[in-house]
This record gives C-alpha cells, sequence and structure tokens, in this order.
C-alpha cells in the first residue's frame, strides 16, 4: 500500500520533470500549433507552393498558349444543368459566341455541351521537371475552350497564366532570403565580432544604403538590369537588387546581437581554447541568433513579394513571355480594360492571399520563438 | 542632444556625396547597357541629324568624361543647380518643385485620415483585447497590410468608375483654371478623395496594430493598477494615464513617415494618374533623363536622414529615459 503511494509519487515527479525537460524547439511547436491563424497560413502556403510545382499538370493550356479569337473572354461556367433543363453527370462547359463583335461581348453557345474531361492529353512537359507526360488535370475539347479566369488581350488563360505567374512570386521571397540572410548574417557577424575599422567601414555601407528611399532605389536598380538577360538571369539579378537593398537592416541587427554575445563565457572559451575567428563567428555566435534569423525570414519573404509585385507592374520586373503576378496586373493598367474585364484582377488576390498566409506564419513563428518580442 | 544633432548634420555631407555618387553609377551603367536618353531619341525619331544629337550632347555637358561630368554636376549642386531636364527641358528644381507640392498634399492629407482612424480604433482594440471587434479590427489590419498599394488602389478605381461617386483620375477637373478660388480648392479635394483611401485607409493598419500593442503593455503597468486602486474612473485611466504613454513610441513613426512623404505615394500616383513626385521619377527612370532622377534621389534621401533624424528627437524628446552621447 505504502510502496504503492511512493510508486505514484515518483511516476508524478518523473513526469512533472519531463514535462519540464521539453527542449525550446519543442515548446516552439507547441506554442505554434496553437495559434491558429499561423497553422492556416502555413496550409495556404502549402496548397500554393504545391500547386506551383505541377503547374503545368493542373495549367489546362500552354504558357505560350493563345487563342487570338477568343481575347478578354470572360471566365467560362462550368455547368452540370443544360440549357434545356437535362441533369449532367459530368461537369461540361459551352464553347464562347460572340455576341456582339464591336463590343466584344461573349455568351454562351448553348447548342452542344462540352464535357470537362479529367486527365486529358495536352501539350507535353515534364512532371516536375523530369518525367516526360502529357496528362493533364482538366480539359475539353475544342472549339471550346476551359478558360475558368477569363482570358486576356492576347486570348492567354488566365488561370494557366497563374499557375505558371506563382512560379516567379513564390519563388523570388525565398531567393531574396537564400541571397540576403547570408550576406547580412556575414557582414554583420564580422562587424560586430571584430569592431575597430572593419566594423566602421561596413556600418558605414550600411547608413548610405538606409539613406536611400528604397523605392527608388529599386526603381533606378532594376534599371540597370540589361534587357539582354534570359527570364531565369533576369529573375535571378532581381533577387539579387532586392538583397543588395535589404542586407543593411539584417546586417545592423544581427552586428547589435553579437556585441553582446561576443562577451559570454563560452565564446571566450572557444578563443581561448585557439579557434579560429571565422570558425568562433560561425560556430558559436550565429547559431545563438538563429531564431531571430527565422523570425526576420519569414517576415522578409511576403516583403519581397509586395516589392516584386510592384515592380513587375511597373514593366521593371520579369518580362513577358514570362510572367508573375505583379505582371499579369499590368494588364489591368489601362483603365477601359479593367472596368470592362473585372477578372483581370484576380491575380491581386492571389498576391493578398499570399503575403496574408505569410504575414500569419510569421506572427505565430515570433510568438513562438521569440516571446521577447511577442506581438500580444 | 545639441552635439548629438550637430554630430548626425555633420555626417550628413559625406554621406550624401556617397548617395550621389551610388545613384551615378547606377545610371550610368543603365545607359552603358540599354543606351541613353539621346538614343532613345533617335531610334524614336530617325529623321534627327548626328548633329543635332550632338549638339544636345554638348548643350547637356554629356560629351565630357564621366568624371568630369560627375563633379561638374556635384559643383552645381553646391550652387543649387540641379541641371537641365532633358525631356521636359526645364530645370529640375522647378520640376520637381511643381510636383513636390502635390505629392506633399496627398501625403498629408492621407497621412491625416491613417492617424485619425488608427488611433481610436487601436484604442478600442486594445481595451476591449479579444472580443469580437479586436478580432475583427485585428483582421482588418492584417488584410489591410498585405494589400499592394496599386493593387488597393486598382480596386477603388473599378469601384469608382461603377459608383460614379468620385473622380478616377488627375488632381483638377478640366475648367479648373476657369473656377473661383474656392470652387478650386473643393475640386482639389474632391479629386483627392480616392488617393487619400487608397493610401491612408490602408496603410491604418499597421499602425493601428502597432498602437494596440504598446497600450496593452502599458495596461499591464503597475501604476495603471493603482490609477485604478484609486478608484479613478476607468475612462480616465484608459485616456489619461495609458494612452498618453502608449502613444509616445508612434511619434518617432512620425519621423519616418516623414522621411517617406514624397516617396511613399509613388504606386498610388502612378495608378490614379496623379500627377505627382513618384510618377515623375517614374517616367524619368525609364527615360533615363539622368539628372531628374538623380535630383529626385538627392531630394528623397536628405528627407529620408532628416526624418530619421527628427525621429532620434522626438523621442529623446518625449522618453526622457533615452539619452544620446
Amino acid at each position: 500500500m505504502v510502496r504503492d503511494l511512493v510508486a505514484e509519487r515518483v511516476e508524478a515527479q518523473r513526469e512533472r520533470e519531463a514535462a519540464r525537460a521539453r527542449t525550446p524547439l519543442q515548446l516552439a511547436w507547441r506554442q505554434l500549433t496553437r495559434y491558429k491563424l499561423a497553422l492556416a497560413g502555413a496550409a495556404v502556403l502549402v496548397i500554393l507552393y504545391s500547386g506551383m510545382l505541377v503547374a503545368e499538370f493542373l495549367a489546362p493550356y500552354a504558357l505560350d498558349f493563345s487563342d487570338r479569337n477568343l481575347f478578354y473572354a470572360p471566365p467560362v461556367g462550368v455547368h452540370i444543368v443544360d440549357a434545356q433543363g437535362h441533369w449532367h453527370l459530368r461537369p461540361f462547359v459551352y464553347a464562347y459566341r460572340l455576341v456582339d463583335p464591336g463590343l466584344r461581348i461573349y455568351g454562351p453557345d448553348t447548342a452542344r455541351p462540352y464535357d470537362v474531361h479529367v486527365f486529358v492529353r495536352g501539350f507535353p512537359y515534364r512532371f516536375l521537371g523530369l518525367v516526360p507526360t502529357d496528362i493533364h488535370f482538366l480539359g475539353v475539347d475544342p472549339p471550346a475552350r476551359l478558360f475558368l479566369l477569363g482570358s486576356d488581350q492576347f486570348g492567354r488563360d488566365l488561370f494557366s497564366r497563374m499557375l505558371y505567374g506563382s512560379r516567379v512570386s513564390l519563388l523570388i521571397g525565398i531567393l531574396v532570403v537564400v541571397v540576403e540572410f547570408p550576406i547580412g548574417m556575414i557582414l554583420g557577424g564580422i562587424a560586430g565580432y571584430f569592431g575597430g575599422l572593419r566594423d566602421n567601414i561596413i556600418m558605414r555601407s550600411v547608413e548610405v544604403l538606409a539613406a536611400f528611399p528604397t523605392f527608388y532605389l529599386l526603381l533606378t536598380l532594376a534599371s540597370v538590369l540589361p534587357p539582354t538577360l534570359t527570364s531565369a538571369g533576369r529573375l535571378f539579378m532581381i533577387s539579387a537588387v532586392f538583397s543588395l537593398v535589404g542586407w543593411g537592416g539584417l546586417a545592423r541587427v544581427i552586428r547589435g546581437l553579437i556585441l553582446s554575445i561576443r562577451e559570454l563565457e563560452f565564446v571566450l572559451s572557444a578563443r581561448a581554447a585557439g579557434l579560429k575567428d571565422g570558425k568562433v563567428i560561425t560556430r558559436h555566435i550565429l547559431p545563438i541568433t538563429s531564431s531571430y534569423v527565422i523570425v526576420a525570414a519569414t517576415l522578409t519573404i511576403p516583403g519581397v513579394i509586395l516589392g516584386e509585385s510592384g515592380l513587375s507592374y511597373l514593366g521593371l520586373g520579369v518580362q513577358e513571355p514570362s510572367t508573375s503576378w505583379g505582371l499579369l496586373l499590368a494588364q489591368a493598367q489601362d483603365i477601359e480594360a479593367l472596368t470592362r474585364h473585372p477578372w483581370l484582377l484576380i491575380p491581386g488576390f492571389m498576391i493578398v492571399l499570399t503575403v496574408l498566409a505569410y504575414n500569419f506564419l510569421g506572427d505565430g513563428v515570433r510568438d513562438a520563438l521569440d516571446p521577447r518580442q511577442r506581438s500580444t | 542632444m545639441i552635439r548629438y544633432i550637430v554630430r548626425r548634420l555633420i555626417l550628413l555631407g559625406p554621406l550624401l556625396i556617397g548617395i550621389s555618387f551610388v545613384s551615378w553609377a547606377a545610371i550610368q551603367l543603365t545607359s552603358r547597357w540599354t543606351g541613353d536618353y539621346f538614343q532613345a531619341l533617335v531610334l524614336q525619331y530617325p529623321q534627327i541629324s548626328p548633329q543635332t544629337i550632338a549638339a544636345l550632347r554638348t548643350r547637356f555637358g554629356m560629351d565630357q568624361p564621366l568624371w568630369i561630368q560627375y563633379f561638374r554636376w556635384l559643383w552645381n549642386i553646391v550652387h543649387l543647380d540641379f541641371g537641365l531636364s532633358f525631356a521636359y527641358q526645364v530645370p529640375v528644381t522647378w520640376l520637381i518643385g511643381s510636383r513636390a507640392l502635390n505629392t506633399l498634399l496627398l501625403s498629408l492629407s492621407s497621412f491625416i485620415v491613417a492617424w485619425v482612424l488608427a488611433i481610436p480604433l487601436g484604442i478600442y482594440s486594445a481595451v476591449r483585447q479579444y472580443s469580437f471587434m479586436d478580432g475583427l479590427l485585428s483582421a482588418s489590419a492584417f488584410v489591410a497590410i498585405s494589400v499592394p498599394s496599386f493593387f488597393s488602389a486598382l480596386l477603388l478605381l473599378y469601384a469608382a468608375f461603377w459608383t460614379h461617386l468620385v473622380p478616377l483620375q488627375g488632381l483638377t477637373s478640366v475648367d479648373f483654371d476657369f473656377l473661383p478660388w474656392w470652387r478650386q480648392g473643393l475640386d482639389i479635394a474632391w479629386h483627392l478623395i480616392l488617393p487619400t483611401i487608397a493610401l491612408g485607409v490602408f496603410s491604418v493598419g499597421g499602425l493601428m496594430r502597432y498602437m494596440r500593442t504598446n497600450l496593452l503593455d502599458v495596461l499591464r503597468a503597475d501604476y495603471v493598477k493603482t490609477a485604478r486602486a484609486k478608484g479613478l474612473a476607468e475612462r480616465v485611466v484608459i485616456l489619461k494615464h495609458a494612452v498618453r504613454n502608449a502613444i509616445n513610441p508612434l511619434v518617432t513613426l512620425f519621423g519616418f513617415e516623414l522621411g517617406g512623404l514624397l516617396s511613399g505615394a509613388a504606386f498610388v500616383e502612378n495608378v490614379l494618374g496623379y500627377p505627382g513626385l513618384g510618377r515623375l521619377i517614374l517616367e524619368a527612370v525609364l527615360k533615363k533623363d539622368v539628372f531628374v532622377v538623380m535630383g529626385s534621389l538627392l531630394l528623397g534621401s536628405v528627407l529620408l536622414i532628416l526624418g530619421n533624424l527628427t525621429a532620434d528627437i522626438l523621442l529623446a524628446y518625449v522618453d526622457p529615459r533615452i539619452r544620446y552621447d
């Protein structure tokens, strides 16, 4: 009896210790999963990025496909009940019929329904960039067109182009973080760790950069890019421009963090043990800043996505024929096109959705990793 | 404090030289790779003779070696001469001056709208923390900071076109010059509504959340507990004790906004056809109108630096704990 009681006590004690002995990462994870909006943001991002990976599979039409007779066609209606009131088992669409050639008003040609096929053969591509195939998720037989979100001024499918454009819009943020953060961390690390002349040179350059109005600097630098670049090269150069503009702020914060970290005992002991400066910085000091860096990264990405969409909207970002959400929105610049063909605005909602998801996720990650900065 | 300000102002000199050099280098690279303004002119009007182009180049000093061009430009800046615009053939100072006033007007009106909306909403949100309205306001704030400013302008443009409530583009009506002065004022105010909403209302989000966070921090403080304990009305506790302290850090934002006054509106100006500085600079960059770009970059930078300095000074003024030495 007594022994049972003791065993119970011991068990309870062990449980309490186990609870206390959670690693910081486990604690952070628990905190993050409590914040439902952050989870929702993460879920949206997973869906968007998966869609981006299999863009060719999901897109009914190729990047360069255009039907010159069907420019500014409105989103096609997907029906299950036809004009005669019959129910269909398969969803179907009607072909477009030009009702008013002067005003370019389209109506459905209800003479014949065209079934929406699943897993149809279309233009050839490589699935995930590896497996050559020509199977697509959805499609209809011509002359009907599956313009789910309408078409643009050249009769190109907006839905397909949004899928292809998501590759630029979604990747550029990550690309910038990959380029900018090593630069900012290493230069900030050097400035904070060594101090003196190196600190002065680095921090004065940061000040010059910070003194530029960011938008004008981006504009000027983006206009420097030669027009002969390939689209991949251009994407990379634009991320380089964003990184060039953005590393300063990161370097300044990292320097501030390192000024206090470098005085801690374990750093002194590492130096006393004869470790080289470079290794002390990369192995012992920079890892301490990781929680700040992760938070900064999740909040940098949406900013870059907004910036790229702005540049592309002005025609200084990615160039035709490749595309991005910002560039797709540039077609709505013309006030007549905008007011008569409002579906051209849809890519903008994708930008808002993505940035919102990142902001929620970033907010949650900050709460989880950096309780001092918690935004309540 | 005075020493700190003087030191910052002395540093301004080298900083400006650095800025001017970077922007000069950038724009020279552009011209090298994609052709300068005059080459574009020849492409557009092939009938212009090479002699005319050469004469134009000489007129703008573009026939000199690069470093001479740079130092000549720098020397003229010291005399407050920012050169001539290629495209408009007028002094850059005049061009910027005529546009800067419009941008200033838009920035100020949206600034006022943003603050007048954000502060009460932030206070309300913090006082009713975790209520339904707080959740709604926070969610809207998140959406507002996630909308690119050109997209909010496009959406408003679309709404305005179909409702016919407010004018769509520009700052003045066609018959502006023939109106009496008070109708001119009304006309401008009427045209300002759309850009002000696009710029002001959508910047409420960040400001409101900032106010909310600050106030929540303050409401946990001991002196708020004391104020309540001695029996003050809740209204007095919030408005007189808490809000006054919570609003202090926002003063720094005021300085930063000053820095962004002239550059923050570029996208909205572009979409809504507003005759402001942002559009001028965008066009100048695209046309490679070198002196306009350089002049406005320099002006924007000076404003930004002065804005940051103002932020620092204001913060030290409202918060005696902060010292710069």
